[in-house]
């Protein structure tokens, strides 16, 4: 190298040096905070960190939860998230801030929105950001004020001619939104106001998630200014006994193909639209979601027979997954979702390490053809940190009892997908008629029970002779004795993922709701101490979080594997390792 | 004056009936109960009272725990590793588990409460399996695995 690059180079390292160094100060120094009583744990994580992703969404240290007001700001991908200045559980807790121009790569900000007024004193919870029809963003969100008590609260940016938007201001006006013993909202259950959408009467409507004893509701707030709400006589929709409506959602699909709407879309001419509810179930601790019409004219959502808005609803994801939320990305035209999976390690686990909480990778989602559920699918931006190491099989013969290990790729950090084919389904066993519970049978059968079709798929996170490994694996069930019609059912098993014994090793499971004639898709992505597996396309997804004492970076392997009577053939597999992303 | 003792015998069995119907939902009534009236603020405390005086519970046994770790050092010095593990648990438990459960519960979103709560058994637990079978601490932890589950059947009921 020439002395004039060498120097360039010594010049460039000095500069990013300092320029790192002015950021962590500037976030140290920014706030102070009242609450003390918690763990501070102000240091950076321990240098060993086995469990941190390379492309997952996480900030450098400390609890995150709920991600909150997704946007896109002339051209800037926007994520603000929960999160605990001082410590690895929840708490104390601020809007932080992070922005991207591909949805993967992120640059942090100082945090957006933190307590500093009597609305928010004690907390500033979760909300959402709508665009109004002048393009500016505005914040709607939950504070909680002096007596405890959960109010609405609006933030505007302070400078629209910041791209990053940085600093946000909050109305004099707040909180426009309280409980109070007119209106009778119960005031430690009203929380995490949607994106607001308008009406034709050119009034703006927002929900807030809520409880009244048993029954759960999604309370309904109208104004003309954004400023001025008023609360509506009846909830855009409830259901008793399901408890607490936490994180609701409510937005407009397109009946046919896959483009997303905008919030207070009506849609185009001739396009037919259906609308989504989702909740985010403090009982059982999962997201919901319902496919149904809006009636605009009472201002209420109707579910499509065969949904009900409790725990018997489909779910976004069958593992490790809560506080979701999407947002229309109008760069390009799609409606992007995005959800928050916690830690299945214990507290003291987390204080070690210094940090809890991820975000799964940002999901397309859209209607399925059927109409009776949501695909989702990670955004393909992902896919250009797939690197050139791709390991390829194809139409190789997995038989029954066998195991073939993929070489060549980084198994701690990949990108994995295959298709599977079976013949003679004729022979598929039949499915006992009070299997109804997919999780359960996931649980009750591990990967030693042979069925005739499956367990088959994949094992990641794998230590060499398996004393550790996560599977995520299909079984076909015929659905009765003498039927054509086939369950396919989709495992993701943690129980042997690691030797640590204090870790959540739940087994979760869903119903794929594909026809096993055609080839069966699996992909995998795979990321240290998460994996997100997408069954059928998209439509049955697995998010799990595992902690490998052996198989770990290099020591980490990856296998298909076919423990089932019937062999199974793979069409198809890729693998690639994944670069990694900067992701805080 | 009948009435006044009526009125008043009234309030004493409702009083007590609150504690009681709570408890019930519990794994464990009787411990359950004996923690609650313990405390003066029990006869009148509403569901979230009750959950905040059992945190406090395990905030006192977490304490309690600590300081036997703390003499076994010098009794039995061929634990220490198994020692300095639990140490670390029981101060997870007072630093983290404990203050996340009392804001949350205070503040009204019981699922944070209910994951400190459930914790404080995890660390228990964790603390105890370090000794491989000959743990001094068994009476102890199996007191906070079960104060943690009675918490969190209380917990959930402000779900």
């Amino acid at each position: 190298m020439t002395r004039e690059v060498c120097s360039n180079i010594g010049l460039w390292l000095l500069f990013t040096l300092l320029i790192g160094n002015y950021v962590v100060d500037l976030e140290a120094s920014h706030h102070v905070y009242k609450r003390l009583s918690q763990s501070t744990n102000t240091e950076s994580p321990s240098v060993n960190q086995p469990y941190r992703t390379g492309f997952h969404f996480q900030p450098p240290k400390n609890w995150m939860n709920d991600p909150n007001g997704p946007m896109i700001y002339k051209g800037i991908y926007h994520l603000f998230y929960q999160w605990n200045p001082k410590g690895a559980v929840w708490g104390n807790i601020v809007w932080a801030h992070s922005t991207s121009t591909d949805l993967v790569n992120w640059e942090p900000h100082p945090p957006a929105i933190f307590p500093s007024a009597p609305f928010d004193i004690n907390g500033c919870w979760s909300g959402s950001v709508t665009i109004l029809p002048n393009g500016k963003p505005v914040i709607l969100y939950t504070g909680i004020d002096p007596k405890n008590q959960q109010v609405q609260n609006i933030a505007e940016p302070k400078n629209l001619s910041d791209p990053y938007l940085r600093e946000w201001t909050k109305s004099t006006l707040n909180p426009l939104m309280a409980p109070d013993a007119i209106n009778g909202i119960n005031a430690s259950s009203f929380r995490d106001p949607t994106t607001a959408w308008l009406g034709q009467d050119k009034k703006w409507r927002v929900i807030i998630g809520s409880k009244i004893h048993r029954r759960g509701l999604a309370i309904t707030y109208t104004s003309k200014d954004f400023l001025k709400w008023e609360k509506s006589p009846e909830p855009l929709h409830y259901d008793d006994g399901s408890g607490m409506w936490e994180c609701p959602d409510f937005f407009p699909v397109t009946r046919f193909g896959s483009k997303g709407v905008e919030t207070s879309s009506f849609g185009e001419p001739n396009e037919i639209l259906k609308h989504v509810f989702k909740i985010s179930l403090d009982d059982t601790k999962h997201d919901y979601y319902t496919i149904g019409t809006y009636d605009r004219m009472k201002d209420k959502f109707v579910p499509d027979s065969g949904f009900k808005m409790d725990a018997t609803a489909p779910r976004y994801d069958y593992g490790k997954y809560y506080a979701s939320k999407t947002f229309y990305d109008s760069a390009k035209n799609r409606r992007i979702l995005w959800g928050w999976t916690n830690e299945s390690s214990s507290v003291e686990d987390d204080v070690e390490k210094g940090w809890s909480g991820i975000q799964t990778i940002p999901r397309k989602i859209w209607l399925d053809r059927s109409g009776k559920q949501l695909i989702q699918w990670p955004v393909r931006e992902v896919e250009r940190l797939r690197t050139k190491e791709v390991k390829n099989l194809r139409n190789k013969v997995l038989k029954s009892g066998s195991r073939l290990e993929v070489y060549g790729v980084t198994a701690s950090q990949a990108d994995v997908e295959v298709l599977f084919k079976v013949r003679d389904l004729e022979k598929a066993d039949v499915i006992d008629p009070s299997w109804t519970d997919p999780q359960l049978i996931c649980s009750q059968m591990n990967v030693s029970a042979k069925s005739s079709f499956g367990p088959f798929g994949l094992m990641v996170l794998a230590s060499k002779n398996l004393e550790e490994y996560t599977s995520v694996y299909f079984r076909i069930f015929k659905a009765r004795q003498n039927s054509s019609k086939f369950v396919v059912l989709m495992c993701s098993d943690q129980s042997r993922s690691s030797l640590e014994e204090d870790n959540d090793k739940t087994t979760y499971g869903a119903f794929v709701d594909i026809n096993p004639y055609k080839p069966i898709p699996l992909r995998a992505l795979i990321d240290h101490s998460v994996v997100e597996s997408f069954g059928g396309n998209g439509r049955a997804c697995i998010t799990s979080r595992v902690y490998p004492k052996l198989a770990i970076g290099k020591s980490s392997h990856l296998f298909a594997f076919n423990y089932g009577s019937q062999n199974v053939d793979v069409l198809n597999l890729n693998a690639w390792s994944m670069n990694s992303a900067q992701i805080s | 004056m009948k009435l006044i003792v009526m009125v008043m015998t009234m309030m004493m069995i409702s009083e007590g009936s609150m504690i009681d119907q709570t408890c019930k939902q519990t794994p464990d009534f009787k411990l359950c109960v004996s923690l609650l009236n313990s405390d003066p603020r029990g006869s009148s405390a509403d569901t979230s009272g009750l959950a905040l005086i059992l945190i406090d519970k395990i905030k006192v046994l977490a304490t309690k725990t600590l300081t036997e770790i703390n003499g076994l050092y010098k009794k039995r010095p061929e634990l220490k590793q198994a020692l300095d593990q639990c140490s670390r648990r029981y101060k997870t438990i007072l630093n983290a588990d404990v203050p996340e459960a009392i804001e949350a519960i205070s503040k009204g979103v019981p699922k944070f409460g209910e994951d400190g709560v459930m914790d404080a058994g995890v660390e228990a637990s964790a603390c105890e399996e370090g000794f491989q079978g000959k743990s001094p601490l068994t009476s102890l932890t199996k007191s906070m695995q079960n104060i943690s589950s009675v918490t969190r059947a209380v917990v959930r009921m402000l779900l």
